[in-house]
């Protein structure tokens, strides 16, 4: 395709995001202010569950600097916060949030209230004078609790979800054995270091509606909010700013971003609100707070006749936008890599009063594969096999590809597995991380008295989700190129990745290449950044567009140069012939001064024939799903007086069929697998008896620094590229994250001897020194 | 009781004479009075270090001080760390290597690292991690930025 | 998170320090030193002071220097004077080594010690350090000046003996006989994170055998203190497992520890136990 010189797919180049980022000079949500600005606090509930008996505002309204103060009878008009068109699910829509407490607060953090003031200190201590007067109800803060009411008639187990396929009776009728796991995963978010934001604006001269702030998914958003609002779509836009990080949580449409918007309209100024850290960790979606009840059934030699898992998944005090989606990905993905015969699953999707539960990176298979990898574990503990070789029984083999899981239910669409090499892959992981040498010097280890283990956690991601996204490609008069997409940037590298693509296909230098994204005003479709879906996704829309626009620009030349277009090639932004880059040539952007509208473009000789320049818009379109996989290995190290848990290695190995830029794959899997280290050693929001939140500050909840991150290896490797897409791409933005729960888990049971004592993630110091007595109770005698 | 304080905040080699209330945290002040918003909140606790400024030559958390305090001291920010157009050893490091995603907890871990550096420039490599490990980054698991400091660190002592 | 109004007030010496906080004192005045963790309890408006008087301008405050047999630590000192040894022999090398436990880096070059002994956390590595090592506080007021020792000073959670209208204007350490061995261990969930319990353990050695044993636990019970059971467990004993061991049984016998929904008191008594161990080996090797 395009000369050496300007093959940039494939290459660990700089960034072209950082230079504003290391400068100061990047403009986050609370960066931006307006002329004339009031700043919104949220006024919230400090209950768990109660009945609103009264909202006392009187004293606030009267502050200084207060413009407003509303209640949910202020904005008795506006809906709650709806499901993605993509999300409906009838039967959650009742369990919806408003955007202000309407009746009953559901879990502390509930916003009640909402004050706008002149300045951010001036609606704080207008927000504390607020009097909410609340009659207690019954609290609910487990999914394991039995279901109570959510309103009149209306129970909190909202939903009974199945999966199934094949015959699951006489698996477990037929099994050599059958082994039954209680199986827990903790509660934890994304937790970015920007806390969320929203300004809302009206431009009435324009009859504009502006949200800034936007993140993750603005289209979809922008849908949400032209149903939500009743007004049109090219009357209410989303614009991102920089966006501190993402991770599945900042994004969504939350009550906060509504407020601003109608708050903007009716007291006719800009609205800012920027959420505090408190806030964040009472009132941004939390997830993976899941409990299992998972039975495997297996023939003599360890192989997989049944998976059958009853679950309860812990959905918080209300259906967010993603309504059933996590525990959906949850029942998905629990076969993973393996092949199994005969499978069901039920999903208990329980309402709780604390804080509501949507994605958070990996969201369902972070939870799925610590199941799954727990049950593997405990096969090889059970039939004495090595746990690399009771996987290797299991996984579909290469030559199985595309494997299609077919589910009974009809709702539930079909997992097609588009390429692996699963075995190959575990093989050189275990090569590279010398697993068989590690075990021999582990055993020698333990038996020195040490407390150390080793485990794995495998699994397939998903990613790159349809249906259909496009891009905008121009080059301007100088020969720059400017690629408009509806994708978002949450730090992962968006700019720099469609960049390379785009000059890749186009044959620029991608430093010429400026990335636009979020922005609905200026293109009107686009699918986001979410579910690792927008390198494959959007940027295959910007390879096809980045084509078309070689192709224009080859005709343009061939003319121009009076050379045939099959010998001319682009090198570095210059058509020239193939066999004589020194040769006469042509810029880009001289092409384009010749195509722009009204200029004499080649063959035409007439001004003014509408050509739309040296541009193209390309689409891609699939109904297929792209699944990545990986293995991850852990080698642990116990304190024994402590119970704390040092993380001695640990590995990635993860096949992302076609790495655009290593640098930047290596920094998502390496950035996922501490976050999922957090979520296995450190981070838990707790809540006591009362529903109170118990880690509303970062003292509390425990985000990994740089002395809890061990160095990370990495082994991406490009084995099986995607069938589905022109250039092979997959995805990478959840496999560093994925398998951790699985990989930590498995080296604390190895090394406390007992490898399936661990039933619960995270693995605090306490309750791996309670692991540790249960284990010396079992065996009097060891150290 | 809401009684202001005229004081003046030298950013970066600039003056700014400015009127606030004595609850403004420094941070807020830097941002909003002074406009220079490359300072980021990320906690408003002293937890997370996203606001590191080094005031009178030391690396401090912004959020943590009020503005009253510093009148008349020497506060540096991230805005202030290029030469021009040339960008700080540091600033050039992190875009090497890959030592940012989102780029929010960036400027603390900038400031964070040249007001360490610069005090003391042979400072061992156990002790640096100790330092770094104050503030958190979310989005890099933290071997990049180590890796930035490291090289910047080595240039810095070269000049 | 925005800190609630108050009134600043910054004084320049100690007599308008004082006079300043015995007029808002009644009305709800504090001491701002490094502010490093009463500016983060305002963010929360867990507390919410009126005034405020700030004593990082007041003249002498941060002065630390030996006095005879004594280091005396003037209310403005950092943790970070710490980093570096401040006076020969063990005892700088032994605060050297705790305050690397305090926070981070950045919030270190803020807060003081003897704002720590005025805000009495019970997970504050100096209540401890005071506490073991017999310290004295020094506290002023218009009404006059008194001394009291640590262990007085520290009265539970977050409360002090300073009455409303005291600064603590200084704290004094003695120096240990210079053949005083340390050890300090501390457990954390994290780098920089408040201590779950920590040990303190001191000693000297006479003729092959333990000798004036101090034993201090925090992070423990409401309060830092020395465990006398631990310490007679150790005097007179050769330094060793066996003694250590006795120590460690004892401590986590005699302990009360406090519980939370993260800590169990059983597992903090494991935690007195293993860390009181290793303080006594790390003093010995």
């Amino acid at each position: 395709m395009a000369a050496d010189k300007t093959a940039y797919l494939g290459r660990s180049v700089e960034r072209l995001e950082d230079p504003p980022l290391v400068t100061g000079a990047a403009r986050f949500v609370a960066d931006i202010s307006f002329p004339g600005q009031l700043h919104m606090r949220v006024v919230r509930s400090s209950y768990a569950h109660g009945e609103i008996i009264s909202i006392d505002t009187s004293e606030a309204r009267l502050m200084p600097g207060v413009v407003a103060v509303w209640t949910a009878e202020d904005i008795a008009d506006i809906g709650p916060v709806d499901f993605r068109a993509d999300r409906a699910a009838e039967g959650l829509k009742p369990y919806r949030q408003p955007v202000l407490a309407k009746g009953r607060v559901r879990y502390v953090g509930d916003p009640v209230a909402a004050v706008f003031a002149e300045d951010p200190y001036l609606a704080e201590d207008a927000a504390e004078s607020v009097v909410i007067e609340v009659e207690e109800l019954p609290v609910i803060v487990s999914a394991d609790d039995p279901p109570g009411e959510f309103a009149a008639g209306r129970g909190t187990e909202a939903a009974v979800m199945h999966h199934s396929y094949g015959d699951i009776d006489a698996a477990f009728a037929n099994a050599e054995r059958v082994i039954a796991l209680d199986l827990r995963t903790g509660r934890h978010s994304g937790v970015p270091m920007e806390t969320r934001g929203a300004i809302g604006r009206y431009d009435a001269a324009k009859d504009m509606l502006e949200l800034h702030g936007a993140a993750k998914v603005p289209h979809r958003n922008q849908e949400t909010l032209v149903r939500m609002l009743g007004r049109d779509p090219s009357r209410v836009h989303v614009h991102e700013c920089h966006v501190g990080g993402g991770f599945g949580v900042r994004g969504e449409l939350y009550p906060e971003d509504i407020l601003v918007l109608v708050a903007a309209m009716r007291l006719g100024r800009p609205v800012k609100w920027i959420e505090d850290r408190q806030e964040h960790l009472m009132c941004a979606n939390q997830g993976r707070e899941q409990h299992h009840l998972a039975r495997v059934a297996v023939d003599a030699e360890g192989r997989i006749l049944g998976i059958d898992d009853e679950f309860f998944h812990d959905q918080g005090g209300y259906v967010r936008t993603h309504g059933s989606n996590v525990a959906n990905r949850t029942m998905c993905t629990i076969t993973g890599p393996y092949r199994v015969p005969a499978f069901r699953a039920v999903c208990h999707f329980r309402l709780t009063n604390k804080t509501p539960c949507a994605t958070y990176r990996a969201p369902g298979r972070y939870e799925s594969t610590f199941v799954r990898e727990r049950l593997m574990d405990a096969i090889a503990t059970e039939l004495g096999i090595d746990p690399i070789e009771v996987r290797k029984r299991n996984l579909i083999a290469a030559d199985e590809m595309p494997y299609t899981i077919a589910f009974d239910e009809p709702h539930v669409s079909d997992m097609v597995l588009d390429s692996g090499d699963y075995a190959g892959l575990l093989d050189k992981a275990a090569a590279a991380f010398g697993w068989e040498a590690l075990r021999v010097e582990l055993d020698r280890r333990r038996a020195d008295g040490e407390l150390v283990g080793a485990g794995i956690g495998m699994f397939v991601e998903e990613g790159g989700r349809g249906p259909t996204d496009g891009a905008r490609i121009a080059v301007d008069a100088n020969g720059d190129v400017e690629v408009i997409t509806g994708g978002a940037s949450l730090g992962q590298g968006f700019e720099t990745t469609m960049a390379q693509i785009c000059a890749e296909a186009l044959g620029v230098d991608y430093r010429r290449v400026r990335v636009i994204h979020g922005h609905t005003d200026l293109i009107p479709y686009g699918i986001g950044a979410h579910a690792t879906r927008a390198t494959v996704m959007t940027g295959s829309a910007v390879n096809v567009a980045a084509l078309m626009v070689r192709e224009i620009a080859i005709d343009a030349a061939a003319e121009m140069l009076q050379t045939p277009a099959d010998e001319l090639d682009i090198n570095d932004g210059t058509v020239v012939r193939r066999d004589g880059p020194t040769g006469p040539s042509v810029t880009l952007g001289e092409i384009a001064r010749r195509l722009a509208p009204g200029a004499a473009g080649p063959g035409q000789g007439d001004p003014g024939q509408g050509n739309p320049g040296l541009a193209a818009e390309g689409f891609f379109t699939t109904k297929d799903t792209v699944f990545p996989y990986g293995v991850h290995l852990a080698v642990v190290r116990i304190d024994r007086g402590t119970g704390q848990v040092a993380v001695e290695r640990f590995m990635v190995a993860y096949d992302v069929g076609r790495a655009v830029n290593p640098m930047m794959i290596e920094g998502q899997l390496v950035g996922g697998c501490i976050q999922g280290l957090g979520g296995a050693l450190y981070e838990e929001f707790v809540y006591d008896e009362e529903g109170q939140p118990m880690a509303v500050t970062l003292a509390d909840y425990l985000v990994p620094s740089l002395r809890e991150a061990p160095d990370i290896e990495v082994l991406i490797t490009e084995d099986a590229p995607s069938p589905l897409n022109p250039l092979g791409l997959k995805s990478a933005g959840e496999g560093g994250i994925n398998g951790v729960g699985a990989a930590i888990a498995g080296a604390i049971g190895d090394a406390i001897g007992d490898p399936g004592a661990v039933r619960r993630l995270p693995l605090t110091p306490g309750r791996v020194r309670d692991l540790l007595r249960q284990a010396d109770a079992a065996s009097p005698g060891t150290p | 009781m809401n009684g202001k304080h005229d004081i003046t905040l030298t950013i970066n080699g600039q003056a700014y004479a400015i009127r606030v209330e004595a609850r403004r945290t420094l941070a807020d002040v830097i941002r909003e009075e002074c406009g220079q918003t490359g300072t980021h909140l990320g906690c408003e606790h002293g937890v997370c270090g996203t606001c590191t400024v080094i005031v009178d030559g030391a690396p401090v958390r912004s959020c943590l001080m009020f503005a009253v305090q510093c009148d008349g001291a020497k506060i540096r920010t991230v805005e202030g760390l290029a030469d021009g157009e040339e960008p700080h050893p540091l600033q050039r490091a992190f875009m090497e290597h890959h030592a940012l995603q989102c780029g929010f907890c960036t400027p603390g871990f900038l400031m964070l690292a040249v007001g360490v550096l610069e005090r003391e420039p042979d400072i061992g490599d156990e002790d640096l991690l100790d330092i770094l490990s104050s503030n958190l980054c979310r989005c890099t698991g933290y071997a990049n930025i180590v890796k930035a400091v490291r090289a910047a660190a080595a240039q810095m002592r070269r000049r | 998170m925005k800190p609630a109004a108050f009134e600043y007030h910054a004084p320049k010496t100690i007599a308008e320090a004082v006079a300043l906080l015995a007029e808002v004192a009644p009305d709800d005045g504090r001491i701002l030193a490094g502010g490093q963790s009463l500016v983060p309890t305002m963010a929360f408006r867990l507390a919410r002071p009126a005034h405020l008087v700030d004593i990082n301008g007041v003249d002498g405050l941060d002065r630390l220097y030996l006095d005879g047999n004594e280091l005396s630590i003037g209310a403005c000192v950092r943790h970070a004077a710490f980093h570096r040894p401040v006076v020969d022999g063990r005892l700088g090398l032994l605060l050297s080594s705790i305050v690397r436990h305090i926070a981070h880096y950045p919030i270190r070059q803020r807060g003081t010690f003897c704002g720590s002994l005025a805000q009495a956390d019970p997970a504050s590595e100096w209540c401890l350090t005071a506490v073991t090592l017999d310290g004295t506080m020094t506290a002023k007021s218009v009404r006059g000046s008194r001394t009291i020792g640590a262990q007085d000073f520290i009265e539970g959670i977050m409360t002090t003996a300073l009455a409303d209208d005291e600064l603590l204007t200084e704290a004094r350490l003695p120096i240990p006989p210079d053949d005083t061995r340390f050890g300090f261990c501390e457990f954390n969930r994290i780098a920089g994170g408040f201590a779950v319990a920590m040990v303190l353990a001191a000693y000297g050695l006479k003729d092959g055998v333990i000798t004036r044993p101090r034993l201090g636990v925090g992070g423990v019970e409401e309060r830092p203190r020395r465990i006398p059971e631990a310490e007679q467990a150790l005097e007179g004993r050769s330094p060793g497992a066996q003694a250590f061991r006795a120590a460690s049984a004892a401590a986590a016998g005699a302990v009360d520890p406090m519980e939370d929904i993260n800590t169990s008191a059983d597992y903090r008594r494991d935690l007195v136990a293993t860390l009181t161990l290793r303080a006594l080996e790390s003093a010995w090797s």
